[in-house]
């Protein structure tokens, strides 16, 4: 196929790892891999501020530099949430239609196309997962507690193909974890509170890693991590793959 | 005065951050409240077709919006039939008025009531005890906050806030009972004895409603305590207030929203009694107050007229990590959580503003809502509005045409992430920035991925 990767701008000044990954996954799984350098957010966080209208711009550019390929991925469920659903107030086009039904995260593309060609891999430890929310509840990652339906989990999906890797369930799995963008500025309080709870279920646990498919969260439960010297890990889920792109 | 008024923090933010501040206390709150919420998840998920009940009752109520006023006319005139007075109300004041005349007519200056978070909508006991009425809130919650001259802080669950301890040295200081205890039969049972005086000494009984049905002219209150019944059954005149949403057409659909209400509230299968209201007891008079109060205006907003299909469970409150560790008083509304953040707004733009961004929009409202309001999507529509209202030039838009600008412009993108990386790491996680009282600062990497795709290609 061939793909357009958007890897959003705190990936790629803070987590390049996860984009190097990303990309090189896809290349390996025989895709052609393309990555627009013009574009560096999908305009989320100054649309959930509450300034739409300015990230129409941030929306028109990032319509005009995906439209030509078969799919457009990211390694972030938030990101892949917003383009889905509230790429709402631009102009309607056929291109940015497209563009809507294409969008996928990393994680559903790889469950959904790549499900059979996906090796084990070497990862093992104790791990806690995370799913963030836009893709627990808006994007279907699983079934949160509220939803009466059979309980299915895409990250631990993916982590079965890390065979020696033990997935200790949170007490609370689906509790979001506080990061919500300028929330965790201008809800200062609230949000740390909500990561330091969401760290003490993690610890609880027992686990040498905190794995998540979203990086926000994690940049988030990360320094709080760190601030707290803890010594859990936190990754991406798609470093599992780490050793398979870079052999 | 606009810079200033956007640089500072938020009411809820400030209140929030004193909640927070007492870390034991709120996760005590926090976790009385995960217990209401678990025994409504168990409660909903041993029905099997629970999404399906939830798709109907949304339905339902959507369908009786949109011939809101056609429902309205014949639960009035099936009303009327029955021999039950009723009354409309342009406002609060109104609806107030309105409850006072039906007193001084019958000259009665004691009322006892039955949880109506619309009564608290109108500030009616305030209003009353103004004019010389006493009114006895009788729900035992209800009642605990009315003692301690506090709000409700919680529309199903009004004194959640409270320890037992609290409570037991309350009601010593009020002369409720004259020992201090925190043994919760103890304290029930000393409130019953008080209660039931005023009771006794009340000619007029008010409660609220949770649905009014059209085709029958009978309002159904549900409660656990069987105290509106009481109080309906020893008086001699009875108020039931209600909301123009509450209507539903006919009483076969009463059903898919008594399944849905107590699940969703407490966990209970069915709150103890579902009393229907259907006309006076000979030698009584019953009256019903129909309160628009800004909801026919609501309803014609496009982005928010789906809040009018709230049942008030109050579930969306119980599964808020956000309410779960601010309380109910942070959002300095009637109807706290993030049902209260989407109707406020609408109420006093300037006054609550700052709600719908008191929440991450994790979307757990959405799921849990009984009858599928799209909380988290009207607390995104509100932050346009918000923003749009405050104008041009705050600090918030600035900030945010810089980031758009910045984002959009690869250069000036460049730019700044190159100069971020010269901020010295004692800079990023000093007080200077706030991400790092609580948090570290992430660093920025020597090589970001664009950078290193684009070597890879040279090569």
């Amino acid at each position: 196929m061939k793909i357009g990767l958007f890897i959003p701008c705190y990936i790629d000044q803070f987590y390049p790892e996860v984009g190097k990954i990303s990309y090189l996954l896809l290349q390996k799984l025989g895709h052609e891999v393309y990555v627009p350098m013009d574009v560096q957010c999908c305009g989320q966080p100054i649309a959930n501020a509450g300034y739409e209208d300015l990230a129409k711009p941030l929306y028109n550019k990032f319509v005009e530099q995906y439209k030509d390929f078969d799919m457009v991925v990211m390694p972030s469920g938030s990101c892949t949430y917003h383009i889905k659903s509230h790429y709402t107030n631009v102009e309607q086009s056929e291109q940015l239609k497209k563009i809507r039904r294409v969008t996928i995260d990393i994680c559903d593309f790889l469950l959904k196309y790549e499900k059979d060609n996906l090796p084990k891999v070497e990862f093992s430890g104790k791990v806690a997962l995370h799913t963030g929310c836009h893709s627990l509840r808006g994007l279907r990652f699983g079934e949160g507690s509220e939803i009466h339906k059979k309980p299915h989990s895409k990250l631990k999906e993916l982590l079965s193909y890390a065979e020696n890797a033990i997935v200790n369930d949170l007490d609370r799995p689906d509790e979001c974890c506080g990061f919500g963008g300028t929330f965790a500025i201008a809800e200062e309080a609230i949000s740390v509170k909500m990561g330091n709870d969401k760290i003490r279920d993690v610890k609880r646990q027992e686990v040498d890693y905190l794995i998540s498919n979203d990086m926000s969260c994690l940049m988030h439960l990360g320094g709080i991590i760190k601030k707290k010297k803890e010594k859990i890990k936190v990754m991406h889920v798609i470093e599992i793959f780490k050793d398979f792109v870079n052999g | 005065m606009k810079y200033l008024k956007i640089l500072s923090m938020g009411n809820h933010a400030k209140h929030a951050e004193k909640f927070v501040n007492n870390d034991s206390r709120t996760d005590w709150h926090d976790e009385s409240l995960w217990y209401v919420r678990n025994k409504r998840d168990k409660a909903a998920h041993a029905i099997d077709e629970w999404e399906e009940l939830r798709e109907l009752a949304s339905q339902i109520k959507t369908h009786t919006l949109t011939k809101l006023s056609d429902y309205l006319r014949e639960f009035e005139a099936n009303a009327t039939k029955n021999g039950v007075v009723v009354h409309w109300a342009k406002d609060a004041k109104e609806h107030n008025e309105i409850v006072l005349k039906i007193l001084q007519a019958k000259n009665i200056d004691r009322v006892v009531k039955s949880k109506s978070m619309l009564t608290e909508e109108c500030h009616l006991n305030q209003f009353l005890e103004s004019k010389n009425i006493e009114i006895v809130d009788t729900d035992l919650g209800e009642w605990i906050v009315q003692l301690k001259n506090q709000p409700p802080s919680h529309i199903v669950m009004p004194a959640i806030h409270l320890k037992k301890e609290e409570i037991g040295q309350l009601f010593k200081e009020k002369n409720i009972t004259d020992i201090e205890s925190d043994d919760p039969e103890f304290l029930t049972l000393a409130s019953r004895v008080f209660l039931r005086k005023k009771f006794q000494l009340s000619k007029a009984a008010i409660t609220g409603v949770n649905f009014a049905i059209a085709e029958t002219g009978e309002v159904v209150v549900c409660t656990n305590e069987g105290n509106a019944d009481m109080g309906v059954h020893f008086s001699e005149v009875s108020i039931h207030c209600m909301g123009l949403e509450k209507i539903i057409p006919k009483r076969k659909h009463l059903g898919v929203f008594t399944r849905l209400l107590a699940r969703s509230a407490t966990g209970q299968n069915i709150t103890v009694y579902t009393s229907h209201h259907r006309r006076p007891e000979k030698g009584q008079e019953k009256h019903v107050i129909l309160l628009d109060n800004g909801r026919s205006e609501r309803i014609h907003d496009d982005d928010f007229w789906t809040a009018l299909k709230c049942i008030r469970c109050g579930a969306c409150m119980n599964t808020c990590p956000i309410y779960r560790r601010s309380g109910g008083y942070s959002y300095d509304y009637t109807i706290p959580g993030p049902i209260g953040s989407i109707l406020a707004p609408s109420v006093d733009l300037e006054a609550h503003g700052d709600l719908p961004f008191a929440s991450t929009l994790c979307g757990s409202c959405t799921d849990v809502c009984p009858v599928k309001i799209d909380l988290h999507e009207q607390l995104f529509r509100w932050r346009q509005i918000i923003s749009k209202k405050q104008g041009a030039n705050t600090l918030r838009e600035l900030t945010n045409k810089a980031t758009s600008l910045v984002l959009f412009n690869r250069n000036l993108y460049n730019l700044s992430t190159g100069l971020m990386k010269y901020v010295p790491s004692f800079i990023l996680n000093s007080k200077l920035n706030k991400w790092s009282k609580g948090r570290k600062t992430p660093k920025i990497s020597n090589t970001s991925f664009k950078s290193w795709l684009k070597n890879k290609n040279k090569l």
